[in-house]
């Protein structure tokens, strides 16, 4: 890797974690000063390095640099001597020297206790997401307005308020305790999966992007497992589902960044070593007694790594989405319940389960419609389609469902 | 939205031992049904079955062995949905499996206190 190549990818693995570690330190009212200090070591290094070429550890120089300039900050800013280090002596157990612990023990716990913090419920689930990416993933604004589909001045909004938002209800970065880990985790997996779905499914046409979010999310769900008092079932079970689904990605989208549907997909692109860790971290799922939605979904997705139909698949998958659904509403579990309804009992019964289901405001219901419709009632399967197309948003399900209006049209 | 109890009632003892393969079609006429209406969003606790046998407790610490002499039908089990109407919940109700079976289902609404 050269040097070009080098700074970006530092940035990307060693700025979260300098950042955690002096929040941790600082508390969560002087996040920016954090941020400053390590933005200011990485602008440093770009400039040195340029010059005098690579130190020979980069990342030993970037702590090293870091920690210096944590220091100097300390000396220079009375205020900030006065306000707070001597909370920090305290919680440092130091007397006279502030020691600014960047082993990898002290970061991870650094960015465990960050993940507990941002993913609280005082701020929303969009914000949650966007702070994750922003202090745990070292994503710029650009970059997550991007991911948003939106613009930097909406993010860089939404960054701030959230930021203030945890400054004004004195949210603490600590480790979380065994009673934290039980009422946070919850939210904590919320906002990984969140930030996975993003990427997966995610409109933007940016194939490299939606990988990263994907793989973010998998890479903090794994800081979750590493750790001991974290490493629960239920996390196992939604690191099991994200590598199945992550395990089709170059399957799913083609050269123009289109989704391919799951039928069509070329199984031989399905990646196996992601299948395989899917099946290990299911095994390690499904100890003691909880069974979250995870692991539902996380057996529905394994079902789905065998592409060959047969009445067994779809009725295991029937019966999965049946105790999802009793677990927990959500109308894309009543769909895709259907949807295996339709395989294992048939499309008949399919059609009277499909319309009890009364989601007429969402496009895939009618989409589903339209496909139970398609062999048997192509004007009627029209109909569904057209509806769904006045309801589509985003520009792959457009397309999916014209493909489907014009092979009807020529049928018909 | 209204809570339903809905009490599934049979006479148990006359219906004829089910083979393992049987019994397993009648769990999956269940689950399906339960599903659907979780699939509707109208469940609200999918309840539980009840075990056979049990025991009957009058005044005067007078107790004594179930199954009711004089009634043949016994709860076997009971959940709660939640709709707008009686109408829908009797809806509900007519899909429940116990019915293909000679039982069955009596819907009465919650009273919140």
């Amino acid at each position: 890797m050269n040097e070009q190549e080098l700074i970006p990818h530092l940035f990307r693995t060693e700025y979260r974690k300098i950042v955690s570690v002096l929040c941790r330190l600082f508390g969560i009212e002087h996040i920016e000063i954090a941020e400053d200090i390590v933005s200011d070591t990485f602008l440093q290094a770009s400039e040195l390095w340029g010059l005098k070429g690579l130190p020979e550890n980069p990342t030993a120089w970037l702590y090293t640099v870091s920690k210096n300039k944590t220091k100097d900050y300390l000396k220079r800013n009375t205020l900030f001597n006065q306000k707070i280090s001597s909370e920090i002596k305290y919680l440092n157990g130091s007397t006279d020297e502030i020691e600014i612990d960047l082993s990898i023990k002290n970061i991870q716990d650094s960015q465990l206790a960050m993940m507990f913090a941002v993913c609280d419920s005082c701020i929303s689930s969009e914000a949650q997401i966007g702070l994750s990416l922003n202090i745990l993933c070292g994503f710029g604004v650009e970059e997550i307005a991007s991911a948003f589909l939106t613009n930097k001045e909406v993010i860089y909004k939404r960054l701030n308020r959230a930021k203030e938002k945890l400054r004004t209800e004195k949210i603490q970065i600590e480790y979380p305790t065994k009673n934290e880990i039980q009422t946070k985790l919850e939210n904590v997996l919320t906002t990984i999966y969140l930030l996975f779905n993003e990427g997966y499914y995610s409109s933007s046409r940016d194939t490299s992007m939606r990988k990263d979010l994907c793989f973010e999310a998998m890479r903090l769900n794994f800081l979750l497992i590493e750790n001991q008092t974290t490493n629960l079932p239920q996390v196992n079970a939604l690191m099991s589902l994200m590598c199945f689904h992550a395990s089709r990605f170059d399957a799913r989208i083609d050269g123009d960044g289109e989704i391919i549907l799951y039928e069509d997909q070329d199984s031989n692109l399905w990646n196996q070593d992601l299948i395989e860790k899917g099946v290990y971290f299911l095994t390690q799922a499904s100890t003691g007694n909880v069974l979250s939605k995870y692991h539902i979904e996380a057996a529905i997705a394994h079902w789905h790594t065998q592409q060959k139909d047969s009445l067994e698949k779809w009725e295991e998958i029937l019966q999965l989405y049946n105790k999802l659904l009793v677990l927990e509403y959500s109308p894309i579990a009543a769909l895709n319940r259907t949807f295996a309804l339709a395989k294992a009992n048939g499309r008949e019964a399919a059609i009277v389960e499909a319309e009890k289901l009364n989601l007429v405001d969402n496009h895939l219901y009618h989409t589903l419609l339209g496909n139970l419709h398609m062999a048997v009632n192509p004007k009627k399967a029209l109909e569904y389609f057209t509806k769904a197309l006045n309801l589509a948003k985003s520009t792959a399900d457009k397309n999916t469902i014209i493909k489907n209006i014009s092979k009807l049209q020529k049928d018909l | 939205m209204k809570d339903f109890l809905l009490v599934f009632r049979n006479d148990f003892n006359a219906i004829p031992k089910a083979s393992a393969e049987e019994m397993q079609a009648t769990t999956k006429l269940w689950m399906d049904w339960i599903g659907s209406i979780a699939a509707q969003n109208k469940l609200t606790d999918r309840g539980n079955s009840l075990m056979a046998g049990g025991k009957v407790v009058h005044p005067k610490n007078v107790v004594t062995d179930g199954p009711y002499t004089e009634i043949k039908e016994l709860i076997g089990g009971y959940s709660i949905v939640k709709v707008e109407t009686y109408e829908e919940a009797v809806e509900l109700a007519k899909g429940c499996p116990i019915l293909k079976f000679g039982g069955n289902v009596e819907v009465r609404e919650v009273k919140h206190m």
